[in-house]
């Protein structure tokens, strides 16, 4: 048993310490929105926040996110209205939307820590995350633009 | 090809009702399950005829429901098509919903590709709305004691143009019943808007399934649950196609927590030999497992074909003359020997994989004789009756359940994850649910297959391109998907795959051509062929763009001018309504509208830069959507790295549904397409493929990615597909800008530095 502490909610887990957090969030807690690219941490699809920080959760196991403050996309805003979020919808950046989770929670978190960052730090923050449909012109923009609300806010 | 595959949609020869049984219970509007209903709507509907494919349905509340039977795999398409019913309904948008319905033979022939969905269901869609509309306004003059021909629609409500008296769908569908049958030919009579009055049709309303997706909610096939299910997952084959399962040694899974064993299954439908499957409660114990037992495999008959060996056969075969002729026009044995230049080159295109972000996948479940599958497919039609072949089972009970896709791309043509799905859940007595992993998703795909394909031209005195031969060597997916589409030669000498032909057909005035198609039989068996977005027009306009680039030059022109004084709307490139009017100059003005406003030929670029250009007609020459493309490409003198800095694109789509979907769609195919010739690469070995992941496939990324200047062209012409285009348009304008920059040309994919750096020594 261990206890995971997602979106503000407590989850008693009940499964081996080794399995993979991506696992336990989507096919045990069925919070989908956090999706299974790769396995292998090279598309982003599965990131998700660890104490804030954005992170692959298909790299990590249970044992690794007990006592964590975890957050997925679910939990970005209570009413998901995260200026990520915002910016997403505004310019209609999502096509299939299947990375776009990841893409989202990568985007939050980094703008968490640079609030205003050069296109070239934008393109170096997201280039983890991959986007087969290749919206990728558009969420640069995103990125700029939920920077600016964020300032504007 | 199109039209015989749009007759197979169905359901085009019957009487369209719209009606409501009882007032207040709503409105529906589609076809008659019979032809020809006598008694009309309300009688057919309560005789229960009626149900069946219905198009539109609408509350009381005036809430109108548009029922999407495509797929959604991101490119918007039920915001497209019920921006057409909402246009002639006259509905407030705020009023429209869409939905994706369960598959059933009502529908007709349900298939996601082509870039056929706004191209094939525009006209139908917008008739739905008029037909529906004329009823709302025919019951609401009657609900206002005034003649229907005095009130007009608008905004959900129908008024009377001499009093201002009006009643909304609301209260008009909640009023009364509505019994109104339209006939085949009062259907056709129906007055459309015609470009320039439309009001919402040409307007960028948001997209419909964007807001679930940007909050979590939006649910993919890999997304289902269903109550007692177990987890499956393929024991990975130790080749492409043609191993089967031997026997399992699971012994060191039995002590895995949660396995409850693996399964051995044949596979009558010839989709894989057989599996073996691993059952388990959770998916990780499922993913252990797997990992776990050990499978004695019988190799099958592919077991050490590799990549070189599929591209030799393709040689021989189009050396020993096989194949049949798909193109026959004028005499090219007499223009070859007239010609004043003769210029030959051979092109080769890679393995291909789709690469979706979400993996295959399907949750199966068996309930009171109906089998339910729970994924995101793209032909539910082929790919439900292929699942009931594996079962035993009649095609009727089984049914497919519509999911938002993780793209698609043509992969979810495919009934592969539906499959072993369904068979595993027989054998375990339970649903279950069976997610590709990643490695399974690249290795196990129905890959683009690898082409060869050789052009030779003559050119006359006057330096004119007059005679064309062209070979196409591939897999052909046709024969492996839906033999009946395979088409007769121009020769008539037997049957070739028009879906892996497609293209060479193309709309220059070349008075001496001839195409043959041939059949990879190698790459058919070991790599079993799909079809991947933009499909052949990705291969022939590859080697026809590259080689008019390689023509121009050989002559001293300009290759813009060359391919711009090919292009006339005259003979067989004259175009005829609705889908290729305009002919040849529509592509003319593509070509015009991405030169100019790239600069080309008077942009001043830096040292080793230089612009490229290529125009196709994809995706068939009965339903082409003009495109062309300026590349910007700087190449390190170096290393031959090229480095795309901008693509310069101009599309003519006749008429834009909704604008910014169709930039969005132009913007991702450019980069899915850049990708595709600059990074993306499959190979085979021993019967395997040889990339696995992320760690050896590797697709553009953000920081790579180059500026795109999309550029929609708009005549009011018929709607055209937009979704795959670009695609095809991209690699030859970089490997002509390459050309331009350094003087090396590349012929095959993927254009690495290497392959440049070997091309400019040569030069």
């Amino acid at each position: 048993m261990a206890v995971l502490n997602i979106n503000g909610v407590s989850h008693v887990v009940d499964a081996p310490g080794d399995t993979k957090l991506l696992w336990v969030i989507r096919e045990g807690l069925r919070l989908t929105g956090t999706k299974f690219g790769c396995g292998i941490g090279l598309c982003g699809a599965c990131t998700v926040h660890l104490n804030g920080e954005a992170v692959r959760s298909c790299q990590l196991q249970l044992s690794d996110a007990e006592g964590a403050t975890i957050t997925t996309i679910e939990g970005l805003d209570p009413k998901g209205q995260h200026p990520v979020q915002k910016a997403w919808l505004e310019l209609q950046i999502p096509q299939c939307g299947y990375c776009q989770s990841g893409q989202m929670m990568n985007a939050a978190a980094f703008l968490e820590s640079n609030s205003s960052p050069s296109d070239a730090e934008i393109l170096d923050a997201m280039q983890g995350n991959i986007c087969r449909c290749s919206t990728y012109a558009r969420i640069k923009q995103g990125v700029r633009r939920a920077a600016q609300m964020m300032q504007e806010a | 090809m199109t039209k015989h595959m749009k007759d197979l949609g169905g359901a085009t020869r019957r009487d369209v009702l719209v009606g409501s049984a009882v007032a207040g219970t709503g409105l529906v509007v589609g076809y008659s399950v019979l032809p020809h209903v006598t008694g009309g709507a309300r009688e057919a509907l309560a005789a229960g005829n009626f149900e069946p494919s219905l198009f539109l349905t609408m509350e009381p509340s005036g809430i109108a429901t548009v029922h999407i039977t495509k797929t959604e795999m991101g490119q918007h398409v039920g915001t497209a098509l019920a921006q057409a019913v909402a246009e002639e309904l006259e509905i407030d948008w705020n009023d429209v919903r869409i939905d994706y319905p369960d598959s059933h033979e009502k529908w007709g022939l349900m298939i996601t590709g082509g870039s056929w969905s706004v191209n094939w269901t525009f006209d139908r869609n917008s008739r739905i709305g008029a037909a529906a509309r004329m009823a709302l306004v025919e019951a609401g003059a009657n609900m206002l004691g005034v003649p229907a021909s005095e009130c007009t629609a608008a905004n959900s409500t129908v008024t009377h143009t001499g009093t201002g008296q009006s009643a909304t769908y609301s209260e008009i569908i909640s009023g009364g019943p509505i019994d109104r049958t339209f006939s085949e030919d009062e259907m056709k009579a129906i007055e459309l808007k015609k470009f320039g009055e439309y009001k919402l049709v040409g307007t960028s309303v948001p997209a419909l399934d964007i807001p679930a997706k940007i909050n979590g909610t939006a649910r993919y096939g890999i997304d289902v649950f269903v109550p007692n299910m177990a987890y499956g997952r393929i024991v990975t084959w130790p080749t492409r196609w043609g191993a089967m399962p031997k026997s399992v040694d699971d012994s060191a899974a039995s002590g895995i927590d949660g396995y409850i064993g693996t399964e051995i299954i044949e596979d009558p439908t010839g989709v894989q030999r057989g599996y073996a499957i691993v059952l388990a409660e959770s998916i990780w114990a499922a993913e252990k497992a797997a990992d776990a037992v050990s499978v004695d495999w019988d190799l099958g008959p592919n077991a050490s074909v590799s990549t070189a060996d599929i591209l030799a056969y393709a040689k021989k075969a189009t050396a020993d003359g096989e194949g049949f002729a798909w193109v026959i026009d004028g005499d090219t044995d007499a223009g070859m020997s007239g010609a004043a230049t003769v210029v030959e080159a051979e092109y080769e295109t890679s393995i291909g994989y789709h690469g979706m972000m979400e993996p295959m996948n399907c949750v199966a479940m068996e309930q009171d004789g109906v089998w339910h599958l729970f994924t995101a497919c793209q032909w539910s039609t082929r790919c439900t009756a292929m699942t009931a072949e594996a079962l035993g089972v009649e095609p009727a009970n089984v049914v497919h359940h519509q999911q938002y896709a993780g793209t698609g791309f043509g992969r979810r043509l495919e009934p592969d994850a539906m499959i072993p799905a369904a068979l595993a859940a027989k054998a375990a007595g339970r649903p279950v649910k069976l997610v590709f992993t990643r490695e399974q998703d690249v290795m196990f795909d129905f890959h683009q297959s690898l082409t060869y394909q050789t052009v030779k031209g003559g050119i006359n005195v006057a330096g004119d391109l007059d005679t064309m031969v062209h070979t196409v060597c591939s897999a052909w997916a046709t024969k492996r998907q839906a033999p009946g589409f395979l088409a007769e030669s121009v020769d008539k000498k037997g049957k070739i795959d028009p879906f892996s032909t497609n293209g060479s057909d193309h709309w220059y005035n070349i008075p001496n051509q001839y195409v043959r198609s041939i059949e990879n039989v190698v790459g058919q068996s070991a790599t079993p062929p799909g079809q991947l977005r933009a499909v052949a027009p990705t291969w022939t306009m590859w080697a026809v763009e590259s080689f008019l680039d390689e023509a121009a030059h050989a002559v001293g022109r300009d290759p813009l001018e060359f391919r711009t004084s090919l292009l006339k709307a005259v003979g067989k490139n004259a175009g005829t309504p609705p889908n290729t009017v305009g002919g040849s100059e529509r592509l003319r003005n593509a070509l015009l509208v991405a030169a100019g406003r790239a600069g080309y030929g008077v942009k001043p670029l830096p040292a080793n830069t230089a612009q490229g250009i290529a125009s196709v007609t994809s995706q068939e020459r009965g339903s082409p959507t003009w495109t062309a493309c300026v590349a910007e490409v700087h190449v390190d003198p170096e290393s031959g790295e090229p480095t795309v800095r901008k693509l310069s694109i101009a599309m003519d789509v006749g008429t834009a549904v909704n604008p910014d979907g169709v930039i969005a769609q132009i913007q991702g195919s450019a980069i899915y397409g850049t990708s595709r010739v600059l990074y993306e690469n499959i190979t085979m070995k021993d019967g395997s493929i040889e990339q696995s992941n992320l760690d050896t496939w590797t697709p553009m990324r953000i920081n790579q990615a180059p500026e795109i200047d999309v550029n929609i062209i708009q005549n009011g012409h018929y709607p055209a597909g937009t979704g795959e285009p670009v695609v095809t348009v991209v690699g030859p304008a970089i490997a002509n800008a390459i050309h331009a920059a350094v003087g090396a040309r590349v012929r095959s994919w993927p254009i690495t530095a290497e392959k440049v750096k070997a091309a400019m020594t040569e030069a």
